[in-house]
């Protein structure tokens, strides 16, 4: 298969112990859930895939986007957006700062690019929200800049780590939602690592469990 | 290969290399080899010298006890204050006034206690009208032969140091609840606080009490205005022989470096060996189950002796300035009779370029440390470099290592290299010092920061600089700015350091208030003395100022 994300024996040890083995594939438009308690490597297997596995870690296998092998890309050449438990808006750029440090420098002037954040804002329903401090934002809205700040970056698949399990009950089916919608309609493969049975039923796809390392 | 890779490595070259080199070139001049001075042969006979010294026992006692008793005096102090009322309001009203005094120079703090506690000075005139003195009271009190000033001018100024070193190491012990567990128990706050945290917080802070002890026993600008002078400690006495117009007198300024330095070892060894009981009787103590709830006695004391050792810094900074401006005045009157300026007019012009230069010798070396340490940072990050316990001990070794063991060394080395006298060499002498204060201001923050914000950014298309230069470092704008005033603070104070590289021929405030400690006008002592202080003051206050300014609309940044 050559579009979507492929794990292709994809295997994470550190020193001898091996932290996370799989072996799947998710095709554009699909959500894998990827599901284990808290140590079972599940952020380390999101780490292999944007590349930011510390160094004390081994990774075996390969890792495809599109039938691109980008197993040993840098983070920033491998266009695999991330959504974290918390935001992480930059405290120290404004709301249209942070879509614009998401947004691929081809699209060239100033205007153009105000442009596009302005509609970007209209699109999450935070239209005018451009010079507002982040620090500032609901949750709600925060999470919404989040995932249009990476959407901007136009990324060819969307890791989420437990992106929705700091909302409050009724913020996290909306967001939720949300995601998955602009997901799909985009046809981005995703991979949601959470230990919420909630999101992985609201995924709908299928579903990867994760052992405790030390079982 | 990244020249990042390097920067640990290149680090510790430009701080520890001058301590190696420094510790050889005093270590040669001491078993008589000299050639300058045409002396190749080695033997003992500086050694030899400067045990004929008649006033050796006295200055290697003084060095000894005063350095011992203000390190103990200045840790127990710390201790108590923070046993008895860490989490009160009077800990953070004393914590607040106690941070600040760390940025003023020991020889302006030393200053302003000497105008505090001389015959002639405030508090004998406070006393005069109760005494019934007209005149100074014929006693020695400043420069006593048992160098108790040196001893009160010292803990003033290290209790703040350790005080904030704790603050620093603290919260990851949790004190609140360790002690919130032994109060249920039935244990008094003081009590409670000494069995649950002390024994876990002094490993933290061990290196900055050793650092403490080192430098009380081998301080100069400190023990020239406050030390006794007949004989002064042996730190004092090797300067003397050092800037001897007789260059012989070099081999035995070498063999007293030496000595000092073989006595610091000492004295950290008499201090681990004191651990050692401390930690055995402490075990019994513990284990012996006394609750000790009648602390009322000890919580008194410690908040009264920490806020007087506040009050002397800020009074002493105060009748500094009251000094610099004042006419004619008399000894019993509390004030002077008139105001003038006068003092500012006369010393000011001299004193505009040792201030640029101060300024210039600091913003130099705080960059270059600043380009270095965070180069390190970020190495560690980009090649998963996991810094050991003995990265920190290399850390400390400046601060431990006497600086009139190595620096005479240095100087004799830049003397043959034909360096010294530069600016750069200065520059170079102050980065030994700098560098590890702002690593140690900056590397908890820069750790700290959460690299996810990394993972985001890189994940959206940055590259590694990218994220250096476009999120990290604004980011880490206020730590940075703050690391920046601790250096310039450190830089701005150095004495020894400016005086042995620059070979006297580069002034700075800290070298033209420290010569005036032998019987200066005081109101020249009082406008230079303020004006160290400020060189010092002015950095921390842009380090808030400028974050203040630039993040006003960013709430985000505004705490941590």
């Amino acid at each position: 298969m050559a579009e979507g994300l492929v794990l292709e024996r994809l295997r994470i040890t550190q020193g001898d112990t091996e932290m996370v083995a799989v072996d799947a594939s998710v095709a554009p438009g699909e959500i894998l859930t990827v599901m284990g308690p808290s140590g079972s490597g599940k952020s380390t297997l999101l780490a292999a895939l944007t590349g930011t596995l510390a160094p004390a870690f081994t990774l075996g296998g390969r890792i495809l986007l599109d039938g691109r092998d980008i197993t040993a890309l840098p983070p920033e050449a491998r266009r695999t957006g991330i959504l974290f438990q918390d935001e992480l808006l930059f405290p120290h750029l404004s709301v249209g700062g942070n879509l614009a440090f998401g947004l691929p420098p081809a699209l060239k002037g100033r205007a153009a690019r105000r442009a596009r954040i302005e509609t970007a804002l209209a699109e999450i329903g935070m239209a005018g929200f451009a010079p507002r401090d982040p620090a500032t934002l609901s949750g709600g809205q925060k999470a919404r800049v989040a995932l249009m700040r990476s959407l901007l970056a136009e990324p060819r698949a969307l890791l989420l780590d437990e992106p929705f399990s700091r909302l409050d009950a009724g913020l996290r089916g909306q967001i939720r939602t949300l995601v998955f919608e602009r997901a799909q309609s985009q046809g981005l493969p995703v991979l949601l690592v959470t230990h919420d049975a909630a999101d992985a039923e609201a995924a709908g796809g299928r579903v990867i469990l994760l052992g405790r390392r030390d079982d | 290969m990244s020249p990042l890779r390097l920067a640990p490595a290149l680090t510790l070259l430009v701080m520890l290399g001058p301590v190696a080199a420094g510790l050889a070139g005093t270590l040669l001049p001491a078993f008589g080899i000299m050639p300058v001075l045409g002396r190749v042969e080695p033997g003992l006979m500086p050694f030899r010298d400067l045990a004929m010294w008649p006033g050796l026992p006295r200055a290697a006692a003084l060095s000894l006890g005063t350095g011992l008793a203000a390190t103990l005096l200045a840790l127990a102090l710390t201790m108590a204050v923070c046993a008895g009322w860490q989490g009160t309001r009077a800990f953070r009203w004393l914590e607040r006034a106690l941070s600040p005094l760390l940025s003023v120079p020991h020889a302006a703090a030393a200053f302003g206690l000497a105008f505090l506690i001389a015959p002639s000075g405030l508090i004998a005139r406070a006393v005069a009208p109760v005494a019934g003195w007209d005149r100074p009271p014929d006693v020695l009190i400043l420069q006593d032969p048992l160098g108790l000033s040196l001893i009160a001018g010292l803990v003033v100024k290290e209790m703040p140091f350790l005080l904030l070193m704790t603050l620093a190491a603290l919260p990851a012990l949790r004190p609140v609840q360790s002690l919130a567990t032994a109060r249920s128990l039935g244990y008094g706050r003081s009590v409670g606080w000494l069995k649950t945290v002390f024994p876990r917080l002094y490993p933290q802070i061990r290196l900055p009490v050793y650092a403490v002890l080192a430098f009380s026993m081998s301080t100069v600008d400190v023990a020239m205005i406050l030390g006794p002078n007949t004989p002064p400690t042996l730190a004092v006495q090797v300067l003397r022989w050092m800037t001897d117009p007789d260059l012989a007198m070099r081999l035995r300024a070498a063999a007293g470096a030496l000595l000092q330095l073989g006595l610091t070892v000492a004295a950290l060894g008499l201090w681990r060996l004191g651990e050692i009981v401390v930690a055995r009787q402490g075990r019994h103590w513990i284990e012996a189950g006394g609750r000790g709830r009648n602390d009322a006695p000890l919580r008194t004391l410690s908040l009264g002796l920490g806020t007087l050792s506040a009050v002397a810094v800020i009074l002493g900074l105060a009748v500094l300035g009251l000094w610099s401006v004042a006419g004619f005045w008399g000894f019993p009157a509390l004030l002077p009779d008139a105001l003038t300026l006068a003092g500012w007019r006369r010393s000011g012009p001299a004193l505009l370029a040792p201030s640029l230069d101060t300024a210039l010798i600091a913003l130099v070396s705080v960059a270059c440390a600043l380009v270095l340490v965070v180069a390190c940072l970020e190495a560690e990050d980009r090649f998963g470099l996991r810094p050991s316990s003995r990265a920190l001990w290399l850390l400390y070794l400046p601060l431990i290592v006497p600086q009139i063991a190595f620096l005479p060394g240095l100087q004799i080395l830049a003397l043959v290299s034909g360096v010294d006298g530069t600016r750069a060499a200065v520059v170079a002498a102050h980065l030994i010092f700098v560098l590890p204060y702002v690593f140690l201001s900056l590397s908890d923050p820069w750790r700290g920061w959460d690299a996810r914000h990394a993972a985001v950014a890189r994940a959206l298309g940055a590259g590694p600089w990218g994220v250096f230069w476009r999120v990290r470092l604004p980011m880490m704008l206020r730590p940075v700015l703050t690391a920046a005033a601790v250096g310039c603070a450190v830089s701005v104070g150095q004495f020894l350091p400016t005086l042995l590289l620059g070979a006297g021929r580069v002034p700075t405030l800290t070298t033209e208030a420290v010569a005036l400690a032998s019987g200066g006008a005081r109101r020249t002592v009082g406008v230079t003395a303020l004006m160290q202080t400020a060189a010092a003051f002015v950095p921390f206050a842009l380090a808030l100022l400028v974050p203040a300014l630039v993040w006003r609309n960013r709430r985000g940044l505004h705490h941590g």
